[in-house]
């Protein structure tokens, strides 16, 4: 079994006993072939008149169907611990995996930006690294898990039955007839070998062919996508063509490579079933001689086959099983970190957030960075270099430079979405690193450049992670000139957002976020990140004047590059490469 | 191609039985052949029997090959055809009755299950039944009342258990889907607006969100799981019942126990092909879900109406006359109210607007992907609804909205916007389009688009510029070139295509104002209406939406 998932299993009581309930159901039905076998080799053999057991063919026939209901209801014990032992194992894993996805971090910006593109082809066309990889995260934690179905409910199971049942064979057919036990014990090894060395012989050949494979097939969903691009330029009539020539190329690759799999189970099958022509003929011989009598002749004919069938029950359901092995890895690499997920950048390890900030002080406090350098992996200059920053309590700072310059950065070391590899952010003189994240982040309100909306209603969005009232949140919506459009949403305040709800423009998008904002009035600290790249004019408006109202009373740090937004604030910086440059100047 | 196919199909079926007909054979031959034997006859009569289980013990596994790699081919032949159906279907479609971000990969699937509808249902189900008539067929020889008893255990396997796994999975999958879609709903929230939570202190109520999500699809997947394991009990108990039966209607007949031994083998093998039948019907369910949804978006009607006899597509130099338009999205408000406008040729001219109000519309009017509802475009005076669309679409067409970086080579990308063009001609237009630096760096053999190399914003927009000027229309379209840059990126695109386009006729949607002095006429449209229309110096001098967003604009650069 997989070892994380064993440790998964040892750790949860629930997925433990439903497994062990299925690999026994499973197990025990298994067993019961051979008592099936055994009765049913006696009456046919007309056991009773030979007097092999006292009691007759009727009583024989008797226990034979109550073998046969024990087994019915082995099989459905199997069916429902299986499902149990799938659900809780899967509930376990996204229990553990959930919080990792929700952590921010360095490349949040990419996730949150490129998750947000509205088109499939701006998904493909625009989106990051971390952007695909976001979607894959998703699709893992959904859908991905559910590849552990058939990996629980098939696999492991007739992994134990042909751990158990094949060896109870042979126990059994060593006592009724050495010779033919001789012959399965010859033959079943070749099962296992075969397969090893034909898996082996192929493996080299099917690797080389999957990347083509996978290439090949992705070919139509890629035209797919691309359809409208083809029709504005006349070629989606010749593009059907091409589809059916890599398909016709997809089909050719994958027979060749369905050629040498099947292989290997055919080798399975001729193994079994030419065993079993092995052990019938000798045995024929051997009763014509009278060596042999009917009963064991029956009982080993019966028995025979049941020796190789889990093989090849186990076999068949490999290919399956392995594409769950693949989802637990991903899932268990997210969860234990090995992944780039992790809140924390790499030597820069967690100190215990001990000293808690007192409750909500009543004034905004003094924001100082001190030699801020923030490092991502992979890259080689920081994204911020020594920054040394102060915004007195009530000071409103635009923050301004190129794309790249690190100012999207500045703003997550403020939040606590990374950690300066060196240098440090204080708060009110106290070190962010010591002070108890939640609490500080209840003073803040963050207006990133491209809010994330919720699969909620609009009301739940604007409330977001406070217990805000409706009135609260029409106040604040209010405050956000958000009030008109969602008024104008087809169930107002309780329509529902995000991929399946309505469609908001970006400038709506933002007032939602700055509503959110609104919605916060505790905060003393408001962080926006370019809240009006995407506008157009008449939209920045009503977002700038928004803005203005959220400022009033509190400490603002804007990153900003349209000028309307800078002009909000009492002090510029300039951000260039990570470093500030050139003079502050006074807006 | 179709003929072909069945013929495969039955090839595949036939490979099918035959390897199950072996399995059922191999035990018949092997249990008369032990039960004869222990009546001690001469060893001349069990010749045949022996040289039976031998052939059928080597068959089996051969024909067992066959029928997979038959039934394989087949699959993807059938699944080949399928797509470039499903492709042809979509050309000429309009707007796709389905929504949702992964539209296109569902559907895709859906595509293979054509694939899962032969090798897992209809080519097991014609083993099982050919199989079963055979074994059903020597029982009643051997003894009619256990052959009926045969078939009705057979039936209660292969027929009423599939039909009611098959129905049970559609029921089970109306109440699934639903779950598991709230689910990635709630995954995808926790993803994508991990920032948004975290700064909100929202994370752990969300996490738990999703939590109570996962629960229900819990709660939904353990109630299949039961009906699945009751299947598997009821096959089970119906093999093991109807060998008894089969057994205690030879004992009372007093059969032989040369033909009881036969008879009750002959059972419970023949039951092999057809239990899973059972898995096969909830497949089968699936896949019937699945084609239906294909025939679906199949039906898609065509974005507009094609002419019966197409008039012959005027010939460049182009003048394009709007006059009247009148466009509707479905049900919707009109998204163009009367829009009149003319290009002349090597004029240029601008389109702007709120978002809304009706730009877009307008470039898709014209490259006939959306049908007029009233008024006229004339193409040198001919109605454009009287040329075949893709006859217009080759005339007037250009940079449009999301174009796509296909997973091929950049040189392959740019190529089907030009598939005679040469080298020189595809250098000039990635010159053209100031693209050429990026080319050198990555190089024209380069793969691009997913798995391949990314493509910035801006790349992309140059790239699909590119395209439209090796494309090279008569009436060129630029949807929005500078839409999702930044700033500074923006401007510099926007001043590479003012210049790019000088002397040809160039329709422009944008909403960026900055070198619009350049064009000769700016339209401004709001609400469907054209509300302003005139040179940049004209509408600056006039109180209106333009000046407004020209000073708004200003305002923001004075930086």
């Amino acid at each position: 079994m997989h070892k994380d998932l064993l440790r998964l299993a040892r750790t949860e009581r629930a997925v433990r006993l439903h497994l062990a309930g299925c690999l026994a159901a499973a197990v025990a039905a298994g067993l019961l072939v051979l008592a099936q076998a055994e009765l049913l080799a006696m009456v046919l053999s007309g056991g009773a008149s030979q007097g092999v057991v006292t009691g007759g063919v009727s009583s024989a026939l008797l226990l034979l169907a109550l073998v046969v209901a024990a087994r019915g209801l082995l099989g459905w014990a199997q069916g429902i611990f299986a499902g149990r032992a799938a659900t809780t194992l899967k509930s376990a894993l996204r229990r553990r995996l959930l919080p990792r996805l929700g952590a921010p971090d360095g490349t949040a910006a990419g996730t949150t930006a490129s998750a947000r593109d509205d088109t499939e082809a701006g998904a493909t066309g625009s989106a990051a690294g971390s952007g695909v990889r976001s979607g894959e995260l998703v699709t893992l934690a959904g859908r991905g898990l559910d590849a552990l179905d058939p990996y629980l409910t098939g696999y492991l199971p007739a992994v134990a039955v042909a751990g158990v049942v094949p060896l109870a064979v042979v126990a059994r057919l060593l006592v009724a007839d050495l010779g033919t036990a001789v012959i399965v014990v010859l033959t079943l090894p070749l099962i296992p070998i075969f397969g090893a060395l034909v898996g082996w012989t192929t493996k080299t050949v099917t690797e080389r062919q999957w990347r083509a494979l996978t290439r090949l097939g992705g070919h139509f969903l890629d035209v797919m996508r691309g359809l409208p691009t083809l029709r504005a330029f006349g070629r989606a009539r010749y593009q059907a063509t091409v589809i059916r020539r890599v398909a016709e190329d997809h089909r050719a690759a994958t027979m060749r490579t369905l050629r040498v799999a099947f292989l290997s189970s055919l080798v399975l099958e001729l193994v079994a079933s030419l065993s079993l022509a092995l052990v019938a003929v000798p045995v024929g011989l051997r009763l014509l001689s009278g060596s042999l009598d009917l009963h064991t002749a029956l009982l080993v004919l019966l028995l025979a086959p049941e020796a190789y069938l889990p093989l090849r029950a186990m076999g068949t359901r490999f290919h399956a099983a392995m594409e769950g092995v693949a989802a637990a890895d991903e899932a268990f690499a997210v969860i234990d970190g090995r992944m780039p997920q992790e809140p924390q950048q790499p030597g820069t390890p967690q100190r215990p957030r001990t000293r808690a900030v007192p409750v909500a002080p009543a004034d905004p406090p003094e924001i100082r960075l001190e030699g801020v350098t923030v490092r991502y992996p992979g890259r080689d200059t920081p994204a911020l270099d020594r920054v040394e920053l102060t915004v007195t309590p009530g000071e409103r700072v635009a923050i301004v430079g190129p794309s790249g310059a690190g100012k999207s950065t500045l703003l997550h070391v403020l939040l606590g979405f990374v950690t300066p590899a060196e240098g440090r952010a204080l708060i009110d003189g106290a070190d962010l690193t010591d002070l108890h994240l939640d609490t500080w982040r209840r003073r803040l309100a963050f207006v990133p450049q491209r809010p994330h909306l919720f699969a909620a209603s609009v009301a739940d969005n604007i409330a977001l992670g406070t217990a805000a009232t409706p009135a609260e949140i029409r106040a604040a919506a209010a405050a956000a000139q958000a009030d008109g459009f969602v008024a104008a949403l087809p169930d107002g305040y309780d329509t529902s957002l995000g991929e399946r709800g309505a469609n908001l423009s970006a400038g709506q998008r933002q007032r939602v976020a700055l509503a959110r904002a609104f919605c916060r009035p505790s905060a003393q600290v408001v962080l926006l990140d370019e809240p009006t790249a995407r506008l157009d004019g008449r939209s920045e408006a009503a977002v700038i004047e928004a803005t203005r109202k959220l400022c009033e009373g509190r400490t603002a740090i804007i990153v900003a590059h349209r000028p309307a937004m800078i002009d909000l604030a009492d002090r510029v910086v300039r951000l260039g490469a990570g470093s500030l440059v050139g003079g502050e100047t006074t807006s | 191609m179709i003929r072909g196919l069945s013929r495969r199909l039955v090839l595949a079926a036939l490979a099918g039985a035959a390897a199950d007909l072996a399995g059922v054979a191999l035990i018949a031959a092997a249990a008369w052949l032990i039960t004869r034997a222990a009546e001690q006859p001469p060893l001349a009569a069990l010749s045949v029997a022996i040289v039976a289980v031998r052939a059928f013990a080597t068959t089996k596994g051969l024909f067992r090959y066959g029928e997979r790699l038959a039934g394989h081919d087949v699959a993807l032949r059938a699944q080949t055809g399928t797509r470039e159906r499903l492709y042809r279907s979509l050309i000429p479609a309009g707007p796709l009755p389905r929504r949702g971000a992964d539209l296109l990969s569902r559907m895709v699937d859906d595509t293979e299950a054509v694939q899962d509808l032969l090798v897992r249902c209809l080519l097991p189900a014609v083993a099982a039944l050919l199989t079963g008539i055979a074994a059903v067929t020597v029982a009643i020889f051997l003894h009619p009342a256990a052959g009926l008893a045969l078939c009705a255990g057979l039936l209660v396997a292969g027929l009423l258990l599939p039909a009611g796994t098959a129905t049970a999975a559609r029921r089970w999958s109306a109440r699934l889907a639903p779950a598991r879609a709230e689910l990635a709903a709630r995954v995808a929230d926790l993803v994508h607006g991990a920032a948004d939570l975290a700064a909100c202190g929202a994370r752990d109520r969300a996490i738990d969100a999703a939590m109570a999500s996962d629960g229900r699809l819990a709660r939904l997947e353990r109630g299949r799981a039961r009906i699945n394991a009751v299947a598997l009990a009821v096959g089970m108990l119906a093999q093991g019942l109807t060998v008894i039966a089969v057994v205690m209607v030879a004992q009372a007949a007093a059969v032989d126990r040369v033909a009881s031994a036969v008879l009750a083998l002959t059972s419970l093998v023949a039951f092999e092909p057809v239990l899973p039948l059972a898995a096969a019907g909830e497949r089968f369910a699936g896949v019937l879900a699945a084609l239906g949804r294909l025939r679906e978006i199949a039906a898609t009607p065509p974005a507009v109406a094609e002419p019966a006899v197409p008039a012959p597509p005027p010939e460049p130099p182009l003048t394009i006359q709007i006059e009247g338009l009148v466009v509707r999205h479905g049900e919707r408000e009109p998204a163009l109210k009367g829009v009149d406008l003319t290009l002349t040729p090597g004029r240029r001219v601008a389109l702007v607007g709120p978002s809304g109000a009706g730009k877009s519309t307008l470039l898709a009017a014209l490259m006939r992907t959306v049908d007029i509802e009233s008024g006229e475009i004339r193409i040198n005076g001919v109605d454009i609804r009287r040329v075949a669309s893709d006859a217009v679409r080759s005339r007037i067409t250009g940079l449009t909205q999301d174009p796509y970086v296909f997973q091929a080579s950049l040189r392959e990308n740019l190529r089907l916007a030009g598939p005679e063009a040469s080298d020189a001609e595809l250098a000039l237009a990635v010159r053209r389009a100031r693209l050429d630096g990026w080319v050198e760096r990555t190089g024209w053999d380069a793969v691009l688009g997913e798995d391949g190399r990314t493509v910035s914003g801006g790349q992309l927009q140059r790239l699909a510029l590119a395209r439209a000027l090796l494309f090279d229309p008569p009436v060129l379209l630029l949807d929005e070139p500078a839409e999702a840059l930044d700033e500074e990126t923006a401007d510099l695109l926007t001043a590479d295509l003012l210049d790019a386009t000088r002397g040809r006729t160039t329709l422009l949607v944008t909403h960026r104002l900055r070198g619009l002095e350049q064009v000769d006429e700016i339209v401004v449209l709001e609400g469907g209406r054209v509300i302003q229309r005139g040179p940049h110096a004209e509408l600056v001098a006039a109180p209106g939406y333009y000046r407004d967003l020209w000073e708004s604009e200003a305002l923001t650069r004075r930086g």
